[in-house]
């Protein structure tokens, strides 16, 4: 394709993406370097007949015309990133000056906000990435050994907890395990344990996310590997049989084998979805358990005062953090297309 | 496959079937349940005293006379003007799905024919933007939203969500065009047909399977979008996933809970007949980028 057909073609959508994605990348990485102004504070000397006192008063004209001046507000330089609400710089060395041990100091940790959020989103990320894998090739394994006439329900069955859309789909989760709902009254009664509530848990909460979690994105890695497994080359398949080879063997070097891009696929996927791990926190209104990054940009900036700064500093550590996760697939792509140019 | 001659041992079909039973209900049976529990009220959707009363309707018996009710859905389709929202969702819905595949149908195909190592670099680019969580987006979004006064409205919204679509539509639909033979429109080109006629006259008639796979794919992103437009829009133009989380803010002190339940099915029944229809375009937009490496 020539260089200005191709220029044409994709110039709506470059300037779609470079607006909206990437000018906001920018946008977001200067507005973490500003604080907004404080307010300008006069002190005003009130006399009356028993004498003078003075008290603070906002100069809103001073306030207005210093943030008509400057709008980004003060530059902060990286202020925002070692603040209590972030990297915490300070709090981490006393901490680690002062815990007792590695259990302790990261107890301790995870009621800083910054390292709270992290540390669920990536338990949350490397756990449930692998048992949504785990899961997923089962439930193919066990499709494709079903009757014909069956999988097509089967298929139609397993895709709804995925397409229904998260928050929803946890709501309906979460309703079931509340203290009053189905779920929530059969844990007490296995339990024997009639003050067990999930909300009331932090350990209970965390699991209850996970299990969210695989059950969400189970479907796609099943739809995936039910799509591979139906292209097993069956030559192979059928020469190993007559070679003597187990079940077992069959599948560990005849299936697997083929599965295993599929693998990288999944996981590719799965560690992108479940790092921006959001809605169950809200639809199980689980914030005094757990937090992820995305919501503690979503509760900087859906509070009574927006904290634009605090949130662009988050969504930056965020992207970061994103960046670290894919620079292995990128490293590797970028090789593979150096070695096929 | 011919595994049907290698009987099975009993103890492994037995485990076949117990998996497929157990994810069977796992999957279907929440649904289920709070379709069937949406029509009831709350004290026996949430019951305290007895889970059966769910399946009885003993308290919807007694405050309505009737073992179903449809206050739920009553209170918030009108009283919170669940309608409004729903008609929101439908207008983003549209025009984010018609944008999206519009932009990327152009995009996809140049990316797909083009040989050069900027299509590459292009792509690449495009699964970073595609892995960045939207809302690390929403800061940098509000500051020009606010002073160009565009915030809140449902353009605004559209625009945003037709963007953050596009790295996910221009791989898709980059996947599909490599599939449709190059022979086609260069043999058009050969004739005399420009680029973009070649485009419209030969690709464009046979490219609409996987149009409509990626329009799938596209409008689930819309619908189900909660970070962007629950932070870009105002109260007068929600659409319906934000909507929900604030009855949950709203409802869930006033005991209305059963108005979220009502409109979670509300939401849900869309999408549950979109798989009815489109349940073979969804497998194969699922495997569209994995089989094929």
């Amino acid at each position: 394709m020539k260089h200005s057909a191709f220029f044409w073609f994709t110039l709506p959508s470059a300037i779609a993406m470079l607006l909206f994605i990437f000018f906001p990348i920018v946008s977001v990485v200067v507005q973490s370097l500003y604080v907004a102004h404080e307010q300008v504070i006069v002190e005003v000397e009130n006399c009356g007949p028993f004498g003078c006192t003075t008290a603070t008063a906002i100069d809103q004209e001073a306030t207005a015309a210093l943030r008509e001046e400057q709008p980004l507000g003060r530059f902060a330089g990286l202020e925002i990133y070692t603040d209590r609400n972030h990297l915490a710089v300070d709090e981490f060395g006393q901490l680690w000056a002062q815990s007792t041990g590695v259990g302790d100091f990261i107890g301790r940790l995870m009621n800083l906000p910054f390292y709270k959020a992290i540390g669920f989103t990536l338990t949350y990320t490397f756990i449930v990435t692998p048992l949504t894998i785990i899961l997923g090739f089962i439930i193919a394994v066990a499709v494709n050994s079903a009757a014909r006439a069956l999988r097509g329900p089967m298929i139609f069955f397993s895709l709804l907890p995925m397409i229904v859309t998260p928050l929803v789909g946890s709501l309906i989760l979460f309703w079931m395990v509340d203290a009053r709902g189905i779920l929530g009254t059969a844990l007490r009664a296995l339990a024997d344990d009639p003050s067990l509530s999930v909300k009331a848990d932090t350990g209970l909460m965390w699991i209850m996310l996970m299990v969210y979690g695989v059950w969400h994105s189970a479907p796609f890695a099943f739809i995936v590997y039910y799509a591979g497994l139906q292209t097993v080359n069956t030559d192979t398949l059928e020469a190993a049989r007559i070679d003597g080879a187990s079940r077992w063997q069959q599948i560990r070097h005849v299936v697997i084998p083929h599965l295993l891009p599929l693998t990288t696929f999944i996981a590719l996927i799965q560690l992108m979805d479940n790092f921006r791990v959001f809605e169950p926190i809200v639809s199980f209104n689980a914030s005094a358990h757990a937090t992820s990054l995305s919501w503690a940009i979503y509760n900087d900036l859906g509070g009574e005062t927006q904290q634009l700064s605090s949130a662009a500093a988050t969504s930056v550590l965020t992207i970061l953090g994103v960046a670290i996760l894919l620079s292995p697939v990128l490293i590797r792509t970028w090789r593979d297309y150096g070695k096929t140019a | 496959m011919a595994s049907q001659a290698q009987k099975r041992p009993v103890l492994l079909q037995a485990l076949m079937i117990a998996v497929l039973v157990i994810w069977m209900i796992a999957a279907a049976f929440p649904f289920l349940w709070t379709l069937w529990g949406s029509f009831k009220v709350e004290g026996d959707f949430f019951s305290l005293a007895d889970w059966t009363n769910v399946l009885t309707g003993d308290m919807t018996t007694r405050e309505t006379g009737d073992a179903f009710t449809t206050q739920g859905y009553a209170g918030a389709w009108i009283q919170e003007e669940f309608w409004r929202a729903a008609w929101n969702s439908t207008l983003v819905c549209l025009f984010v799905v018609t944008i999206s595949l519009t932009l990327g149908t152009l995009g996809g195909y140049a990316l797909a024919r083009s040989t050069y190592r900027y299509a590459f670099w292009f792509l690449l680019v495009a699964l970073i933007f595609r892995a960045m969580p939207p809302i690390t987006l929403v800061s940098g979004y509000l500051p020009v939203f606010f002073e160009w006064n565009v915030w809140g409205y449902l353009p605004t919204a559209i625009i945003v969500l037709v963007a953050i679509n596009q790295p996910f539509t221009l791989w898709m639909l980059h996947s599909f065009f490599k599939n449709i033979p190059q022979d086609l429109d260069e043999s058009a080109m050969v004739d005399g047909c420009t680029r973009f006629q070649a485009f419209r006259h030969v690709i464009i008639p046979v490219m609409w399977p996987g149009v409509i796979t990626t329009g799938l794919f596209s409008f689930l992103l819309a619908y189900n979008d909660f970070a962007v437009t629950a932070m870009i829009l105002d109260k007068e133009n929600q659409t319906m996933i934000p909507k929900i989380a604030s009855f949950l803010g709203t409802t869930q002190t006033k005991g209305n809970v059963m108005f979220a339940v009502a409109a979670v099915v509300s939401t849900t029944a869309p999408l549950f007949l979109l798989i009815m229809f489109f349940q073979r375009q969804i497998v194969s937009g699922l495997t569209a980028g994995a089989v094929k490496g």
